[in-house]
């Protein structure tokens, strides 16, 4: 295990930002930490990063003491931020020399690596310009390209792709695969069910503090069922009133029901039935293989109801 | 300790590329010393009597000004570094923290070099005779080195503080007002005897006065180690402070 977690605990005043997480990443995985805002993504990459004490919990990293090695500890690893981390006055090339440098690469080792990734993460056009004209997923790029400049064994990425268009997610994502083909380990945190899906071998569901589930993407699925059925209302008092009937969860926005089925004409008859008994009927009905969403929903409604 | 010299030698080049490019600074660090210098000597010069040429006067006053608001925008490229992303990838990395704040340092004390250098040409322009010897010369550059390079780490000490970039500009004020109250524009025994006592006491007017004794040949006296004391004393102090100042502000 290259990250070994246990009884993990933070607090900001009264306030428990963390409250006994466990958690072990095997080396040359991609492991997913996925959660709502505030569930204490951030807090645990930056602790584990060794930028922030916790409160309690043994914590391991590359095979180093987090509280005891911190030193050790930043020599294996590197961190890329939620904003990234990059000089917007200093040129592409010369962010990547600084970390080079301050890496201890050596002036000219710090230039040879530099190009190379420059020209792996197809940034040698704009190498020579300034950070503040590149684009959002360029500077994401960037950002990438500097905490892989001393291949690292633990790569913490707290959110690559927030914000990110779809082309500059997918270039991100092309990116990570590469680097677990190396051997190095991700350790990234996401609020997008579909990037957790995509790209993890391991998926930890962090929900206010406290660990609610996890598993590999069809682990978690299985544990919503087969198949959902998906019910849309008219008008939020029928949507309530097939909830009441039904079970399942409702998504007042959208005015769904989202109920789970064993994928069967006869089972999609019997609600019907049962809803027109009830005295509601929907606008319209879908039938789909859960998604990560629908275990996200179902798992963090469990604990808001708790 | 190798490292802790390239990795320094890596964060100047980066503070001073940086400082490069912060073209409206840098204009500012330049122009508002010259704005000052042309202010007193032709403005106010004629009305204030202090018994020689008052531009021999004020240089000395006006480069201590110099040095004092230039070493103060260190205060604000610190914070300004500590409210973005980039000193958090620092610190996940295995650098020493005074590293960081080393580079903002050396990067203010070369730039107020030029910029005072600058000053000093124009002065000798609008009539500014220094009588000194090199001698003399070399002790007064080397107390104003020291000078900038103290309040430079108490301003990166401020910036450590400082909850935004503003924050920073505002407590880096008193480093650009203190000058006013010393020997810099006028004698001090012209001043109400309250006003004498703290301007007298004050460290800027040992500095000035040396500077002045070195570069125009008035006489020094003890002024030249009350002034080194001084600067050594603000050095050890801000550099320590600094340092703590900024471990406590990224530790949490």
């Amino acid at each position: 295990m290259i990250v070994e977690v246990s009884g993990l605990k933070k607090a900001y005043g009264s306030t428990a930002v963390l409250d006994g997480v466990d958690l072990e990443v095997v080396e040359g995985s991609i492991f997913a930490l996925l959660g709502p805002n505030g569930a204490g993504k951030t807090t645990t990459v930056r602790i584990l990063s060794t930028l922030t004490r916790p409160d309690a919990g043994r914590l391991r990293v590359a095979g180093f003491d987090v509280a005891r090695e911190p030193v050790a500890v930043r020599g294996a690893i590197s961190l890329t931020g939620q904003y990234a981390a990059v000089d917007a006055e200093q040129t592409g090339r010369e962010n990547l020399v600084l970390v080079g440098r301050l890496r201890r690469l050596g002036r000219a080792g710090a230039r040879v690596r530099a190009d190379e990734l420059l020209e792996r993460f197809d940034l040698v056009a704009a190498a020579d310009r300034r950070v503040g004209t590149y684009s959002g997923g360029m500077r994401r790029r960037l950002d990438l390209a500097m905490s892989l400049v001393a291949a690292p064994r633990v790569v913490f990425l707290d959110e690559p792709t927030t914000g990110l268009d779809p082309a500059g997610r997918a270039t991100v994502w092309e990116a990570i695969r590469d680097l677990v083909r190396t051997g190095t380990t991700i350790f990234l945190t996401t609020q997008y069910l579909e990037e957790a899906d995509r790209l993890a071998d391991r998926i930890m569901v962090l929900d206010r503090g406290r660990v609610a589930a996890q598993g590999t993407a069809d682990e978690l699925k299985s544990r919503v069922g087969g198949e959902r059925v998906d019910l849309r209302f008219a008008s939020a008092g029928e949507l309530e009133a097939a909830r009441r009937r039904l079970g399942g969860f409702a998504d007042g926005e959208r005015r769904v029901l989202s109920v789970p089925s064993d994928g069967s004409a006869a089972h999609l008859h019997a609600v019907l039935d049962d809803l027109r008994s009830a005295g509601v009927a929907p606008s319209r009905v879908s039938s789909h293989r859960p998604t990560l969403d629908d275990v996200f929903l179902a798992l963090t409604r469990e604990g808001a109801a708790a | 300790m190798s490292h802790a010299l390239s990795d320094s030698a890596a964060m100047v080049g980066r503070s001073i590329r940086l400082a490069r490019r912060n073209t409206d600074t840098l204009i500012m660090s330049v122009v508002l010393p010259l704005l000052m210098m042309t202010l007193f000597v032709y403005v106010f010069g004629g009305a204030i009597n202090t018994g020689t040429g008052y531009v021999n006067y004020v240089v000395p006053g006006i480069l201590l000004l110099c040095v004092g608001y230039g070493a103060a925008s260190t205060a604000m490229s610190v914070a300004d570094d500590m409210a973005k992303g980039m000193v958090d990838r620092l610190r996940s990395m295995p650098v020493r923290p005074f590293v960081v704040l080393t580079g903002h340092v050396v990067a203010s004390v070369a730039r107020n070099a030029v910029s005072t250098a600058i000053v000093l040409g124009a002065a000798v322009a609008m009539g500014f005779r220094p009588s000194a010897s090199p001698v003399e010369w070399a002790a007064a550059v080397g107390l104003l080195l020291l000078y900038v390079l103290a309040l430079s780490w108490l301003a990166a000490g401020l910036g450590a503080v400082a909850k935004s970039v503003e924050s920073a500009s505002a407590l880096s004020f008193f480093m650009l007002f203190l000058p006013y109250l010393s020997s810099a524009f006028v004698p001090t025994h012209t001043m109400p005897a309250a006003l004498r006592a703290f301007s007298e006491h004050q460290p800027i007017t040992p500095v000035i006065e040396t500077v002045r004794g070195l570069l125009t040949g008035t006489p020094v006296g003890g002024d030249g180690w009350v002034a080194l004391a001084w600067s050594v004393g603000l050095l050890g102090a801000s550099f320590t402070a600094a340092t703590l100042l900024y471990r406590r502000r990224t530790r949490d």
